[in-house]
């Protein structure tokens, strides 16, 4: 048992005090941060396998990778939230041990992570104030509302100091989290995927902060999977792939396909064939539904559209406009207030979930580990989640277990689920293999009407790959797809209509003829066109 | 009558005070996070080293000292099998209760029946005493009563007022968000839980040197337990805590009234009377968590939950 939470107790902060990126002098362009030969080993995979890194004073770094690249772990070392297993970190030359995000910050590291570390109960400022260590005693929040307004002004981030985080979006809690690396000085700084959450104007907002931040000496790393990103606003590419570093460029010295090939290791197929498929009848009506959400709040205002057949129905916007509401209340896991909800035909308005997929409905929630899967239960047990009490899987007193472990065989082999055994708790698997169980549940059972959200959210280039082909291939089949993405190429590639919501409604609906990049992205602002 | 109810309520402060006192403590452990399930056997503990003190040395605020510190030594215990060795909250709790309802019951057997030879006296507020009703009802106790006021005061105000209580509640929401902060996630916890733990302590000790100055068996009858309640009642609010303290304080006091009173010319037995705060705790944390559902305000998030730094989180 490793005691080392009662270490940090009673030891005293790692920092040799005089070390501090904020306030010593890097020249442009000289290494702010170095990492060499880091190694760290989690059970079961090398996350890590002998990286050297470097960061200067000036650049925007972007460090791009496949999910699972190590990409995260590799900073998540150098903000000291985990400790390598060997290597060293150098802060202006200095060699120095960082044993936690305190001594990080003081050494003047800072970590915008993808999954925001903010305390959603807490103000604003209060969230600010927990993490300044010169933050006054009392009445922190108070004092601090000054400094906040300034350093809004002055980096354009902009944000009501006295909000509680939960009311903010995603967007502005983004923005809370670099003001906080900001006033706790940080002078490098680490983002990690933070454009997957903003609207296209946010990104360019933040790139444009970004930029600022590096002409005035700072150091960014800019983690992030999309190529384009890495290409247009970086001043060099680390690619990491399986762990190692596979080199680092500068953008002008590479196309988007080698980057892609160094990424994943092979030529990768950026378009999916969509051949036209026969639609039929109307699957899925609903009708002027409103919906409310956590917060008491109206989520879905009186939205409407029917799917068909044969049909994938895109929905575009950015997270929190309405979307996972709107989905939940049609698999019947949120009270609908109004309106109606229309399976084939028939009405499942407040219907319970099990009686709503029951008439054929797979369901790819948003959530996949809380509510796609149960993480402890084996492969083969989430494989049969929901057919597990009818025949021929159950027998009259218990449960078939020959049959259920044949077709458990049968259906990993047959979605290419990587995993030691079919008894292997399901957690286990990586993100892309634990949507391919999800998937492979759902679609073996020849569903009627999909409602898949965010699909292949986080997913890695290959597992991407292979969920929109299974998509089509449904659609293929025959099955009406309702498909909820902020991804705008998924959408693209797969729908045959989309619509885009903001604010609880549909600013808009196009037909495939109409579909075009630019005009999602003016709807995905909320602005409808005059049309 | 308008005496007897200002007689009714000064009981029942005092007799809310000690749950009162161990509620605060156990506030501030859950706000950082430790589900501490030793309220009882803590308080059992400074019961018994807060008599034995006061025995020996005829010095009740030394008691009473001694009384907070061995308790906030017992809760080290769940500090470091929770926060340091992460074992399950719940076991290491019981555990704890059992630990010190088992010692304070040994230690204790010899003082059955021997009463303490020094009292702690009243000590009225001069001008405040006066007023009518309240001034009998809040002003005209013993100095411990007044610190439990002071220590209401003081911990609200830190915790919601101070950088100290924002790292506390902070702990208690999202531990890996106050790491990432630069937060000591683990000093914060042993500092709650021990505050817990002293102040667990200081309600026991206030039961044998103060409230009733005489050993008894099982001294703290389950009031660890409404202790641990009212923290929900109270919604982890420090202020809360105190309505619900004197409220249930208020339950004793009508026991010993309606011990009297006849009711259609019949006595209420005494067991029923004596189960009624019991009964009371129930029917709080039924209308306490279907309201905290109403209103979504609910435990600190990560409360009972063990931090691991390098756990992977989805
Ligand atoms: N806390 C952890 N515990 C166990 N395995 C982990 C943990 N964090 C990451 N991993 C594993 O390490 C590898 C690298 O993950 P990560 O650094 O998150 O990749 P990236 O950020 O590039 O997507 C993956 O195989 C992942 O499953
Ligand atoms: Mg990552």
């Amino acid at each position: 048992m490793k005691l080392l939470s009662l270490r940090s107790v009673l030891e005293k902060p790692m920092v040799i005090e005089e070390i501090s990126l904020s306030e010593m002098q890097v020249e442009l362009g000289e290494p702010l941060v170095q990492m060499r030969g880091i190694v760290k080993i989690f059970p079961g995979v090398v996350a890590n396998d002998n990286v050297d890194f470097d960061l200067y004073a000036g650049e925007v770094h972007a460090l791009l990778g496949e999910n699972g690249a190590g990409k995260t772990t590799l900073m998540n070392i150098l903000f000291g939230l985990y400790s390598p297993d060997e290597g060293e970190i150098y802060v202006a030359g200095k060699k120095v041990e960082i044993r936690s995000p305190r001594d990080a910050i003081r050494y003047g590291i800072g970590m915008v992570h993808q999954h925001f570390k903010l305390i959603p109960t807490l103000t604003v400022a209060e969230n600010i104030a927990l993490s300044l260590a010169n933050a006054p005693a009392i009445n922190p929040s108070k004092h601090l509302v000054e400094e906040i307004e300034r350093y809004s002004k002055r980096y354009g981030l902009e944000v009501d100091p006295s909000a509680y985080v939960w009311q903010l979006s995603v967007g502005e809690r983004q923005r809370v989290e670099i003001l906080k690396a900001l006033m706790g000085g940080a002078r490098a700084l680490i983002l990690d995927e933070p454009t997957t959450v903003l609207t296209p104007d946010e990104r360019d907002e933040l790139f444009k902060t970004l930029r600022r931040m590096a002409d005035e000496g700072c150091g960014i790393v800019l983690i992030t999977h999309k190529l384009e990103e890495a290409l247009s606003v970086c001043d060099r590419i680390t690619v990491m792939r399986n762990g190692r570093v596979v080199a680092t460029v500068r953008p002008n010295e590479v196309v988007a396909a080698d980057l892609a090939k160094m990424m994943v290791g092979r030529d990768v197929l950026l378009n999916y064939e969509k051949p036209p498929s026969e639609i039929g009848e109307v699957v899925l009506r609903v009708e002027g539904l409103r919906v409310l959400g956590d917060r008491g709040l109206v989520s879905v205002d009186g939205v409407s559209f029917d799917i068909r057949s044969g049909e994938v129905f895109g929905i575009a916007g950015v997270a929190g406009n309405g979307q996972s509401e709107l989905v939940e209340a049609i698999v019947g896991l949120r009270k609908v207030e109004s309106g109606r909800v229309e399976i084939l035909g028939r009405d499942v308005t407040n219907q319970p979930t099990s009686r709503v997929l029951g008439l054929g409905v797979a369901y790819i929630p948003e959530h996949r580990i809380e509510r796609g899967i149960a993480p402890d239960l084996s492969v083969v047990e989430n494989l049969i989640l929901k057919s597990y009490r009818n025949p021929p899987f159950s027998g009259r007193l218990a449960m078939n277990t020959d049959y259920v472990r044949e077709w458990g065989k049968r259906l990993v082999e047959e979605y290419e689920v990587v995993t030691p055994s079919i008894d292997a708790p399901v957690k286990l698997l990586s993100g892309g293999n634990i949507q391919r169980v999800i998937i492979a549940r759902e679609f073996s059972q020849e569903p009627k009407l999909i409602i898949a959200s965010h699909p292949t959210y986080g997913l890695d280039v290959a597992a991407t790959e292979y969920v929109r082909k299974k998509l089509l291939e449904q659609r293929r089949r025959g099955a009406a797809i309702l498909l909820v993405s902020e991804d705008l190429e998924e959408l693209l590639a797969l729908s045959d209509r989309i619509a885009v919501m903001y604010r609880g409604r549909f600013v808009g609906v196009l037909e495939a003829d109409e579909i075009t990049l630019d005009r999602i992205r003016v709807m995905m602002a909320g602005e409808e066109e005059a049309s | 009558m308008f005496e007897d109810v200002a007689i009714s309520l000064k009981i029942a402060v005092e007799a809310g005070t000690p749950i009162l006192l161990a509620s605060l403590g156990e506030i501030y452990a859950e706000r950082s996070g430790v589900l501490n399930l030793g309220v009882e056997g803590m308080m059992m503990l400074g019961a018994v080293v807060g008599f034995a003190t006061t025995l020996t040395t005829k010095n009740p605020i030394l008691g009473v000292l001694l009384a907070s510190l061995v308790a906030a030594l017992l809760s080290l215990v769940h500090a470091f099998a929770c926060v340091s060795l992460k074992a399950n909250q719940v076991v290491s709790g019981l555990a704890l209760t059992m630990l010190g309802v088992g010692i304070s019951g040994v230690l204790g057997r010899q003082f059955v029946g021997s009463p303490l030879p020094v009292r702690v006296a009243e000590a009225s507020i001069p001008g405040l005493s006066d007023i009518p009703l309240i001034g009998k009802a809040l002003f005209s106790h013993d100095p411990f009563v007044y610190l439990s006021y002071a220590l209401v005061v003081i911990l609200w105000f830190v915790l919601y007022k101070t950088k100290l209580g924002i790292e506390i509640r902070a702990v208690g929401e999202d531990p890996s968000a106050a790491d990432a902060a630069g937060v000591n996630v683990a000093l914060v916890q042993y500092g709650c839980v021990a505050l817990g733990g002293a102040l667990a302590g200081l309600g026991g000790a206030y039961l044998s040197v103060v409230y009733t100055p005489a050993w008894i068996e099982n001294m703290t009858a389950g009031r660890g337990w409404i202790a641990i309640a009212l923290v929900i009642f109270a919604m982890w609010d420090p202020l809360r805590a105190v309505i619900g303290a004197y409220l249930f304080g208020g339950l004793e006091a009508l026991q010993f009234r309606l011990q009297q009173a006849l009711f259609f010319g019949y006595r209420i037995p005494v067991t029923l009377l004596g189960s009624l705060p019991y009964i009371a705790t129930i029917a709080v944390l039924v209308f306490a968590s279907s309201e905290a559902v109403r209103k979504r305000i609910g435990a600190p998030s990560a409360l009972g939950k063990p931090y691991f730094r390098e756990e992977r989180v989805f």
